[in-house]
């Protein structure tokens, strides 16, 4: 066996007892870490297969973006140490069952597909190719979609704003802070007046 | 490089994709289920790149459906952050179980 498939199985072990992890662990914080492992471990695949922007970008996006906004929705919404409550049964023992034996149809099916390889050709990903491929406006650009793409991420930054952000005059809980606003202005005011005097 | 046959990749990918799915399908919690989900969405995104690589890899369509997943799994992910904390505000809790206001 050759050092990359020795190599390739054992990323693939690390990309998949990760993940195993990430799904099965009870302690919320350690699940993110572990699907922080597992993510890495994709991204280990990306270098392995040579497209080594798409290793970056998934390390940008999913490990520095995505998994920092998980932690800290954890921090903001859970007791980080707690356990979480255990599956019930029943329902952990039927979706070890739907999982097994969806992987085994799809495996079946994978391994009868005989793949047309034709893998004698150089692959090779150069950033430049990605680059004027994706901002072309010939017959194989990617230009549209990339602006799609664009105006999807500004609705989505202004919905996340709109949804996240706090309504001023709902709720009954809220009554409190804004009377400790008004006593701030009062104080402000008083102060102002003893200076002016 | 080629010793690593292409049914390999691909089982990697269902296999973690089947992991994603048990994790969607045992947990109750909001923040542990789209971690799951973005456990899915990388599994794809290792098929689309090995499909690429082994049998086009002449062109790089797989490579841009890839950037574009994984663009559009990080706006995905901000919603769904930003639905839940404003679910915490309102419910103090992020267990499905406890939404139910849509329920009857």
């Amino acid at each position: 066996m050759e050092a990359a498939a020795i190599i390739f199985y054992l990323i693939s072990a690390f990309i998949l007892g990760a993940g195993i992890l990430a799904v099965t662990t009870r302690k919320i914080f350690r699940s993110a870490i572990w699907l922080l492992f597992s993510l890495v471990g994709i991204a280990a695949l990306y270098f392995w297969l040579q497209v080594e922007f798409i290793a970056a970008v998934q390390i940008i996006v999913y490990v520095g973006g995505i998994v920092v906004l998980i932690i800290f929705s954890i921090f903001l919404t859970q007791q980080s140490g707690k356990e979480m409550a255990k599956p019930v049964t029943r329902r952990a023992l039927f979706g070890i069952l739907a999982v097994v034996f969806g992987l085994a149809l799809i495996y079946s099916l994978i391994a009868r597909h005989g793949f047309a390889e034709q893998a004698t050709r150089p692959f090779g990903v150069t950033v430049d190719a990605i680059g004027t491929q994706m901002l072309s406006t010939t017959d194989h650009g990617f230009i549209l979609p990339f602006e799609v793409v664009s105006m999807l991420l500004l609705a989505s930054m202004i919905g996340c704003i709109v949804i996240a952000m706090k309504s001023r005059n709902t709720g009954p809980e809220l009554q409190e802070p804004a009377g400790g606003k008004l006593m701030i202005h009062a104080d402000f005011t008083s102060n102002q007046t003893d200076k002016e005097a | 490089m080629n010793s690593i046959p292409l049914t390999h990749i691909l089982f990697v990918s269902t296999a973690l994709f089947c992991i994603g799915m048990y994790g969607l399908f045992t947990r109750r919690n909001m923040i542990t289920m789209l971690m799951s989900i973005e456990l899915m969405l990388n599994s794809v995104n290792i098929n689309f790149v090995a499909f690429n690589k082994y049998l086009w890899p002449e062109k790089l369509d797989g490579i841009f459906f890839t950037l574009f997943i994984i663009t559009i799994a990080a706006a995905e992910a901000a919603i769904a952050i930003a639905i839940i904390i404003n679910l915490y505000r309102s419910h103090n809790s992020i267990d499905v179980e406890d939404a139910t206001e849509l329920k009857y």
